[in-house]
């Protein structure tokens, strides 16, 4: 007994060195053969069993159990450790050379004018507006006279204006959409009306014949030059960030009264004087004002229950700060290295 | 309008830093877009007296003066200089001063000699010949009068301040010094002085020489004259013509000079003519006569029309009214007997005239906004007072007046609380009253009215006065609150929903986005081949367009496109691949009726292995995106702009989406570019009116589809949309989907003969497909082709 109970501990040992030379899984599977097999080392040693007393037999055959746990357990972590290194193995011979280029997937690019335009239609939908737009090719009234702006009145020089006949011309100025929202529809009202806007000018870096503006209006019942100020320091806020600072001065048009320059802190230097402001800290960004009550007359709307203000940006001017653009022109050429950027 | 600094303060003792000045005019509404310092950069230049010129020992083309500076001892000046004599005022740069162009003067030696400076010219001081009576561009500046030891800025007056206004067309009072110096006195709270100009009037009386007609009271409602005999036509004093120049005018004569300069101080344009060239001692205030031309000041004949008012003698025209004056009555240096005219015109007739005959004067600027008719004689009196002033002439004692102008001044309600609301201002009546009258208002508190100042032509109801309230106040000082309406649903439209979705497909395909001009070159429709007679000729034409090249308003948006990808293509970029939502402009019938603005979704793109298919495959994932389907493919081949062989039309049911494919290799060429061009053009109303509803949910299915392949023949002219809606319609119910994926020639099929392979989907949403089940399917399809001819590949 003592003789196979040794025997028992020597295969233990042999396999416990076995176990340690094995450095593949063919290697580990030929231990596991030799010693766990059905014709195996061990199995040779048990078939021996027979020969032992009653007495001996269970204690022997707790012994070659253990031995056999302990073989088997051997070998299920050796299996574990040897599959982890070669999975490693073959993880290092598929690396890639992750700097050559990845295979294109392109998507088109937003014009930068309505990449802008999206986002401020957002921030004032997000203030509960609407979206009016009107024609491009507009009538006079529209454009001047129904905004106070008679003909022969000195205003219009500022807004040199292409003609298709006396009455008909192309739009100088969104504020037209106004009259025509303001028609329509009976207060309140909270619309803005991004669009192309025409003056006659000769194009150069910061001129061009065809822009964009955004008009806003917004008429209810109590509206006053405090709530033209506090949304337009809101509405600045949203669209130039929220450390923005707003200012108003008086300024003049025709359809407002009282009428603003809207100035906003330079959004460059922060408001301390740069060469983008020159020097000022503050960036013209558009005009605002009460809308005068003889336009909300003409539109059909009490001006002794409703008062309201609009507001008019131009979107170059915003664009071209946010993202640096210094000649107008880019925005339509539309090189395709420069819309790129954006 | 120019303003000096020091000049304003004459009329209001406003003192505060030059930036100070210009933002507080800024936010009061006055618009001050510069400033400058008129003797920027001089520095050390004083006024000296000449004691001696003697020859350079040691050069032909230089002096060595000894001059005064007003030191302890003379200085030692060389100079090339030849103008000048002893006993002469002259400026002197000394030792360590600078000049307006940043020269620094220092101590030196020229040809061995010590020179303790330099004298100047004006040049050098930075002024021009004009800017000073007898001085020469290449010498020096000798000086009529001087201080010896004085800085030269102070001696010239250049010590002053211009601040640039930019006067808003409402405001024709502040074309003026006196207008500015109001503004000025409301913005810093200070007291307002205008002196009355008092006029002796020791000449003869102007109502012998002179009888004044107006005939059309609507048009000049006022005429205001004086005489001035024994004129004396000469240059006008120093502190004139520095005033003048701080205003950017030239001093020209005294005469001339004093109506510049009191249309300067109180914005009321006048005109000096000469007594001796009116015909008949009459002037009649009229309009043209058809086919009447004058000669205006400017030496340029002018043909006049009966819309115009001129002032006329008895038998010419000799002043366009409120614009120029005639050449036939121009004061000269023989002028010796003169009548001033200071009058009125209506704003919107000079404005027409001025833009008709195409000069636009500083006097046509003034009236064409309407000025105060009050101050016609005041102003003619502040002429007639200078003129004796300066010893110029015998002022008439009596003045000529035709008024025919309103004496009421506009009342209007105070309306005090509604100000305060509607402004949000935190004043007191009295505070209001006291900013109201600082700048020309009259309050009556008991009454609760605003006089308005007849020059305030603007100002007409609450609104106008809670502006200027608002103004005074000052802008900064306003709360602010952000509105708090009702709860109002914004956001988008569908039509716009939809726009912005359509957008955002076509980026998703690969497109990117570009903005052109919605005015255009006519010749854009030639070089894409339209004919002659095509509607879209009609197109929208520009009377007074920039240029040929942007003259009417585009009737196709691909001309546009094409621009872009030529220039792309010119400028060697490999592909572009591009989109834009373009408006075009479609005429109505009614001319006077404004035209259609349609949206055109025009795609363009080359390179990048862009071809047909690929174009093909964009635009039905585009559709897809959209949720536009079941539409139809068909060839087109009269779109003159495109390749007839490689060009479709898609429609759904009888409403034309648009058309795609391979721009035609002659309009290619007329954008002078090469190789293959890809457009398409889609109507967003067609598209948005044809597009699905938003599709549910349906449940995934449980049992597998089945794929059967069939490689049919047929002839070459079929259409692979034809076969597949045959077998649509031939497969029923089971049919899930048919794919056409290869397209094969060979000798062995024949000439003419092609093979298109189809890829069948199959599928019952209640069981499993087997064999007995499709190829009864499969069987019928076959049969039904091979009537077409079509059959199976062997």
């Amino acid at each position: 007994m003592t003789n196979m109970k040794e025997q028992l501990y020597a295969v233990k040992q042999r396999a416990q060195e076995a176990l340690d030379l094995a450095t593949t899984s063919e290697e580990l599977e030929a231990v596991r053969v030799r010693f766990a097999g059905k014709k195996g080392e061990l199995t040779a040693l048990l078939s021996q069993m027979g020969k032992l007393s009653p007495e001996e037999r269970p204690v022997i055959g707790q012994i070659a159990n253990e031995v056999r746990g302990f073989i088997d357990a051997g070998i299920r972590a050796k299996k574990a450790v040897l599959e982890q290194a070669e999975l490693n193995r073959r993880l290092e011979k598929e690396s890639l050379d992750v700097t050559l280029p990845g295979k294109a997937r392109t998507v088109g690019k937003q014009h930068p004018l309505n990449k802008v335009l999206d986002e401020v239609k957002d921030a004032f939908i997000s203030m509960g507006f609407s979206i009016a737009s009107g024609p491009e090719v507009e009538y006079d009234y529209y454009n001047f006279e129904a905004l106070n702006i008679p003909k022969d009145h000195p205003a219009r020089d500022t807004q040199d204006t292409f003609y298709f006949s006396p009455e008909m011309l192309l739009r100088t100025q969104t504020s037209s959409v106004q009259v025509r929202v303001m028609e329509k529809t009976q207060p309140p009202i909270r619309v803005i009306s991004p669009g192309r806007v025409f003056r006659i000018d000769e194009v150069d870096a910061t001129h061009s014949p065809i822009f964009h503006q955004i008009e806003g209006l917004v008429v209810d019942k109590g509206i006053t030059m405090a709530h033209l100020k506090g949304s337009l320091e809101l509405i600045c806020k949203k669209l130039f960030g929220p450390e923005t600072k707003t200012r108003i001065r008086p300024d003049f048009f025709p359809f407002t009264e009282p009428s603003a320059e809207i100035s906003i802190s330079c959004f460059k230097c922060g408001g301390e004087g740069c060469k983008f402001c020159k020097n000022e800290g503050w960036i013209e960004i558009g005009g605002a004002g009460m809308v005068n009550p003889k336009v909300l007359a003409h539109c059909g709307i009490d001006p002794e229950v409703y008062s309201g203000f609009a507001f008019g940006m131009g979107l170059e001017r915003m664009v071209m700060g946010r993202y640096g653009v210094d000649d107008i022109r880019m925005f339509y050429e539309n090189d395709v290295r420069f819309l790129n950027m954006f | 309008m120019n303003v000096s600094y020091r000049w304003l303060k004459e009329y209001t003792p406003v003192d505060a830093a030059d930036k100070t000045v210009a933002h507080e005019l800024n936010m009061t509404g006055t618009e001050i877009k510069g400033y400058r310092r008129m003797d920027e950069g001089i520095s050390n230049v004083v006024v000296c007296k000449i004691l001696s010129i003697e020859q350079h020992p040691n050069a032909d083309k230089l002096v060595v003066c000894m001059v005064d500076a007003g030191e302890a001892e003379p200085l030692q000046i060389v100079t090339g200089a030849k103008n000048m004599k002893v006993g002469d005022l002259v400026p002197l740069a000394k030792h360590k001063s600078t000049l307006p162009d940043g020269t620094k003067i220092e101590r030196g030696k020229l040809r061995g000699v010590v020179s303790n400076g330099m004298f100047c010219g004006v040049e050098e001081l930075g002024l021009t010949v004009n800017d000073y009576p007898d001085a020469i561009s290449d010498g020096l500046l000798i000086l009529k009068e001087g201080v010896i030891g004085r800085s030269i800025s102070e001696q010239l007056g250049l010590d002053d301040t211009v601040f640039e206004a930019d006067i808003m067309t409402n405001r024709p009072d502040c074309l003026s010094m006196i207008g500015v110096a109001r503004e000025a006195a409301g913005t810093f709270r200070l007291p307002l002085t205008v002196k009355k100009p008092v006029v002796k009037g020791e000449g003869a009386k102007a109502a012998d020489y002179l009888k004044v007609t107006i005939q059309d009271k609507d048009l000049c409602p006022r005429y205001s004259a004086r005489i001035v005999t024994d004129v004396k036509i000469g240059p006008s004093p120093m502190w004139m013509v520095e005033r003048l120049r701080a205003c950017g005018i030239r001093a020209i004569n005294n005469i001339v000079d004093i109506t510049n300069y009191v249309m300067m101080e109180y914005g009321q344009p006048m005109h000096a003519f000469d007594y001796a060239c009116l015909d008949g001692g009459h002037i009649t205030v009229r309009k043209a006569e058809q086919g009447e031309v004058m000669k205006t000041l400017d030496e340029q004949d002018r043909a006049l029309d009966g819309d115009m008012l001129v002032i006329a003698d008895d038998k010419k025209p000799v002043a366009v009214a409120g614009v120029m004056g005639g050449a036939n009555s121009e004061i000269t240096d023989e002028t010796t007997t003169v009548v001033f005219e200071s009058a009125n015109f209506f704003g919107a007739s000079v404005r027409r005239t001025a833009k008709k005959l195409g000069m636009r004067t500083e006097a046509s600027a003034h009236f064409e906004k309407n000025i105060d008719p009050r101050m016609t004689v005041e102003a003619l009196d502040r002429a007639c007072q200078l003129v004796e002033e300066l010893g110029a002439g015998k002022v008439s004692p009596d003045v000529i007046d035709v008024d025919y102008s309103s004496k009421e001044l506009r009342k209007i309600p105070l309306c005090a609380d509604w100000i305060r609301h509607y402004v949000n201002v935190n004043l007191t009546d009295e505070d209001m009253k006291e900013l109201l009258e600082r700048v020309g208002y009259v309050v009556d508190l008991k009454e609760g009215t605003v006089t308005v100042p007849s020059f305030r032509s603007d100002v007409e109801n609450k609104y106008d006065i809670s502006e200027e309230v608002a103004r005074f106040y000052g802008y900064d000082n306003i709360p602010s609150f952000p509105f708090s309406a009702d709860i109002k649903s914004g956001g988008l439209t569908e039509e716009q929903i939809f726009e912005k979705n359509l957008r955002q497909g076509l980026r998703a395909v690969g497109l990117s986005e570009i903005e052109t001009y919605s005015f255009v070159s006519p010749k854009g429709l030639d070089k894409i081949l339209l004919p002659e007679n095509d509607p879209k000729r009609n197109c929208l034409t520009i009377k007074n367009p920039l240029g040929e090249d942007t003259s009417v308003m585009r009737t196709s948006s691909l001309p546009s496109m094409l621009e872009v990808l030529a220039a792309n293509y010119n400028n060697r970029i490999s592909a572009a691949h591009l989109y834009e939502v373009a408006t075009v402009y479609v005429k109505d019938a009614d001319e006077t009726k404004l035209p259609a603005e349609p949206k055109i979704v025009t795609l363009g793109a080359y390179g990048d292995g862009m071809d047909f298919y690929d174009l093909k495959g964009r635009v039905d994932e585009l559709l897809s995106l959209l949720n536009v389907s079941d539409y139809t493919v068909l060839p087109c081949k009269t779109n003159p702009s495109y390749h007839p062989g490689r060009t479709a039309e898609i429609k759904k049911g009888d409403t034309v989406l648009g058309v795609f494919g391979q721009i035609h290799p002659a309009v290619v060429k007329n954008f002078e570019m090469g190789g293959e061009v890809y457009a398409a053009e889609f109507s967003l109303a067609n598209l948005f009116a044809c597009k699905d509803a938003q599709k549910g949910y349906e449940p995934l299915p449980k049992f597998p589809a089945v794929t059967r392949d069939l490689a049919l023949v047929c002839d070459e002219a079929v259409l692979s949309g034809d076969i597949e809606a045959k077998i649509r319609a031939v497969a029923g119910d089971l049919l899930e989907d048919v794919r056409a994926f290869d397209v094969y020639r060979s000798a062995a099929l024949g000439e003419n003969k092609k093979s298109i392979a189809y890829a069948l989907t199959l599928r019952n949403p209640e069981k499993t497909l087997t064999d007995s089940d499709i190829d009864p399917v499969v069987n019928a399809v076959l049969q039904a082709l091979e009537q077409d001819g079509i059959t199976l590949r062997k």
